[in-house]
């Protein structure tokens, strides 16, 4: 990780961005783990949530390549136990926000298979969720 | 015949659980001269003590033994008891049968209490040939020696003073205020550093009590506890107390040189004051720098001095004092920069240590109090400090935790971020250590608010490129390497004791640690207190603190001193070692081994002396005297021969 002047402003934006869409202060995580602790998806994850708030501590934008936040129920246990009192799901929440808005195509009607023996609320859901 | 009583204590289960009690009586109860024994849960407790009073009362007893724990735990409990019976304590003895038998012993509880009944034996065979000894006694001298100037020896020589007694306060520098006047500001509290040391400091100048030397340094120390005899060498600062700081002569003269108190980061002159507020208020005279104290040479401090205060024929003199404690107070200093080859061995002027950061902070330092980097003066827009810079490593330097880096790294970062509010800032680290109060809070006031990015991971290198600082580090929360382009670098560098505090030691005799830091009596109980009895230290010499913890233990120290200066008379354990003057042939091997300085050479007699207060009775002067001149009160060979066929004659 390099870090120099223009690199910290860049991180700057990304951490302010989570933290506006969030309304939490990313610098109050301490790194207990706690929140990874008691997380009920935690096996599912590539990256276990404490893991995420040091890389979004960081400004680190990597951490939108982690499954983390798509696999997150929010179900707000780690909210519960955070020690500090973030709300470690809303700030999953601002990642899938973020990740959204880049307005990227993640699936391709045309390479889905039996696409018309799919639910088409499910189809539309998809769609508004995955493609930009 | 001797009349001796026994008395077995259970200490709950921690001797009963194992030794059988009962046998144990029993059996002594046989041994000859024995005709008292008993047992008891607790002989500590009151019922217990009474049972001995009681029982050398109605037995007219003229010798105890108590078998029970260590003699360090309860033998002055025991002594006291027999006391209040008529009996001398001194033919009162332990046997220590719970840390030298049950504990040890807690699989074989039969052994366990064949071994107790013999160390019993052998304690009554120790008794019975017991002198009735009286306590020495010798006169106080009620004046209290602080060496040290800093914060840590001005509470304590405040303390001692408010007290009633006399204080001579002796200081190396030409101030009194140590390093917490070289502080900023003082962390959780952000309370200016200067603001609540300087009232302290006026009053030990303005203290009836207190004799202020400074300038000055002790070189010799003898005598003891109560009666100590001091040599303080008074350097010549070349300036009287008729100064009254015009400055004027700081403005005439020639010579420049770095100035100590802003860490080198200004310059100074030769005639100078360290600090606005210093103590005593008086300019002093470097003489390494001075162009030589001689008028034809320069002389222009004397020239334009007003009230005259200028005296090129001051000399150096040693004054002698007599003193009943001393307290040492000689701080510390910063593990050097340029011993750090991994952070640029200290070439690098913007790898700053933890000191210089506070001159650059503080509002009286070189800088006015604007944050500027010393290579090209600009204000730097990203700042690493690392912590523990040569602490925690015991492979290449300092083994143990400096203990206030966490903290007044914390505050360094929210000050840099009060000073250059879109500057940012670095801190690695390995561990934040900050417990104390209101501590915690600080460090997350600096993270959430300051909003300081920690990046947990000890720095490995620190190398220049172009104007840049380039910081090699990891974060091992994220598992990355990091690399920090940063304008400025401040070192949370080790505290380490003055080289001046093993010289202290050396002349008071007092031990220091593996790391040459003052060493305490004992780590929980006394921790003011030094191997050497009315020598008590206190601040940072003894180790790595902070300004509460010190001012606490100054406090400490002082009231230790204050109990000494209070006695009229000071009471000494009388078994000591003594001499027959007629057998000794004055050839002074115990002189130099006697690890106590406590016994001399009379060049009359040509025999040597005994001083029974500085005499802790150790022994080796008795078991190295080729003539058998010295011997232990209580503890004669005679004794000792009876005690080693008492523990021999019992098993198989």
């Amino acid at each position: 990780m390099q870090i120099n002047e223009g690199e910290i402003e860049k991180r700057d934006i990304f951490i302010k961005q989570v933290e506006e869409l969030s309304g939490q202060n990313l610098f109050g995580c301490y790194q207990c783990g706690r929140c990874s602790a008691g997380c009920p998806m935690v096996s599912r994850m590539d990256a276990i949530p404490s893991m995420v708030m040091r890389l979004v501590q960081l400004g680190d934008e990597k951490v939108l390549d982690k499954n983390t936040y798509w696999v997150c129920a929010s179900c707000y246990t780690c909210d519960v136990r955070c020690p500090k009192g973030i709300d470690i799901a809303k700030v999953m929440e601002a990642l899938r926000q973020i990740k959204l808005r880049k307005n990227l195509n993640y699936v391709d009607i045309k390479k889905i298979d039996g696409i018309e023996e799919l639910p088409q609320i499910a189809l539309i859901s998809n769609f508004r969720k995955y493609t930009g | 015949m001797a009349r001796i009583g026994v008395f077995v204590c259970h200490c709950g289960i921690n001797i009963a659980g194992v030794v059988d009690v009962e046998k144990v009586v029993q059996e002594i109860a046989k041994y000859p001269d024995v005709v008292h024994a008993e047992h008891y849960k607790y002989m500590c407790s009151d019922p217990g003590q009474n049972l001995i009073v009681n029982a050398i009362k109605e037995k007219r007893l003229d010798g105890v033994v108590v078998a029970a724990c260590s003699p360090n735990m309860h033998e002055t409990t025991f002594r006291n008891a027999c006391e209040r019976a008529g009996l001398n304590r001194y033919r009162c003895e332990m046997a220590n049968i719970r840390e030298q038998s049950s504990w040890v012993h807690a699989d074989e509880p039969e052994k366990a209490t064949e071994k107790a009944i013999q160390l019993l034996q052998v304690s009554v065979e120790k008794v019975k040939l017991n002198a009735e000894l009286k306590e020495a006694a010798v006169p106080v001298t009620r004046r209290c020696l602080v060496i040290g100037g800093g914060i840590a020896g001005i509470q304590a020589a405040l303390d001692v003073a408010d007290a009633g007694y006399e204080v001579i306060l002796v200081e190396k520098s030409p101030s009194i205020g140590g390093h917490m006047a070289q502080l900023s500001e003082t962390f959780p509290t952000l309370d200016c550093s200067q603001c609540i040391l300087t009232p302290k400091m006026v009053a030990v100048a303005r203290h009836p009590n207190i004799r202020l030397m400074t300038y000055a340094e002790v070189v010799d120390v003898k005598g003891f506890v109560g009666n100590f005899k001091v040599k303080i060498h008074q350097k010549a600062r070349y300036v009287t107390s008729d100064c009254n700081i015009c400055g004027k002569c700081e403005e005439v003269c020639p010579v420049i040189a770095p100035n100590e108190f802003d860490r080198n980061l200004s310059p100074r002159k030769a005639i100078y004051l360290p600090f606005p507020q210093a103590v005593p208020a008086r300019y002093t005279i470097d003489t390494n720098h001075c162009l030589g104290l001689n008028p034809l040479v320069c002389g222009k401090c004397k020239e334009v001095c007003e009230p005259k205060a200028v005296d090129y024929d001051m000399q150096d003199e040693d004054v002698e004092v007599d003193v009943g404690a001393i307290i040492v107070a000689t701080g510390y200093e910063l593990f050097p920069k340029d011993k750090i080859g991994e952070y640029g061995y200290g070439v690098y002027p913007d790898v700053i240590d933890g000191l210089e950061f506070e001159r650059l902070l503080s509002a009286s330092g070189p800088t006015g109090g604007e944050i500027i980097r010393p290579s090209d003066g600009k204000v730097p827009k990203v700042v690493a400090f690392i912590q523990c810079t040569a602490s925690r490593d015991p492979d290449s330097y300092m083994p143990y935790c400096s203990k206030i880096c966490c903290m007044y790294t914390a505050k360094h970062a929210m000050l840099y971020k009060h000073h250059v509010h879109d500057g940012k800032a670095f801190v690695f680290y390995i561990d934040i250590r900050a417990g104390g109060k209101d501590y915690e809070e600080f460090v997350k006031r600096t993270m959430e608010e300051e909003r300081i990015t920690y990046i947990r991971g000890k720095v490995s290198k620190v190398f220049r490129r172009g104007d840049k600082m380039v910081v090699w580090g990891s974060d091992t929360l994220s598992g990355e390497f990091v690399e920090l382009e940063a304008d400025l670098v401040v070192l949370a560098s080790a505290i380490v004791p003055l080289p001046d505090t093993k010289k202290v030691a050396n002349l008071l005799k007092i031990p220091v640690d593996e790391n040459s830091f003052l060493k305490e009596a004992h780590p929980k109980l006394r921790p003011v207190e030094t191997l050497v009895q009315g020598v008590y230290i206190c601040g940072a010499a003894h180790g790595p603190k902070d300004i509460p913890e010190t001012v606490a233990q100054a406090s400490g120290a002082a009231s230790k001193a204050v109990g000494i200066l209070s006695g009229k008379e000071l009471y000494h354990e009388p078994t000591t070692a003594e001499v027959n003057i007629d057998a000794c042939s004055g050839c002074r091997i115990c002189v130099d081994l006697c690890p106590f300085g406590a016994i001399s050479f009379n060049e009359n007699t040509h025999t040597v002396e005994v001083n029974e207060i500085l005499c802790e009775g150790c022994g080796t002067c008795v078991a190295a005297c080729p003539t058998g001149a010295l011997k232990l009160r209580n503890m004669t060979d005679k004794q000792i021969f009876n005690m080693i066929r008492a523990a021999l004659s019992g098993g198989d």
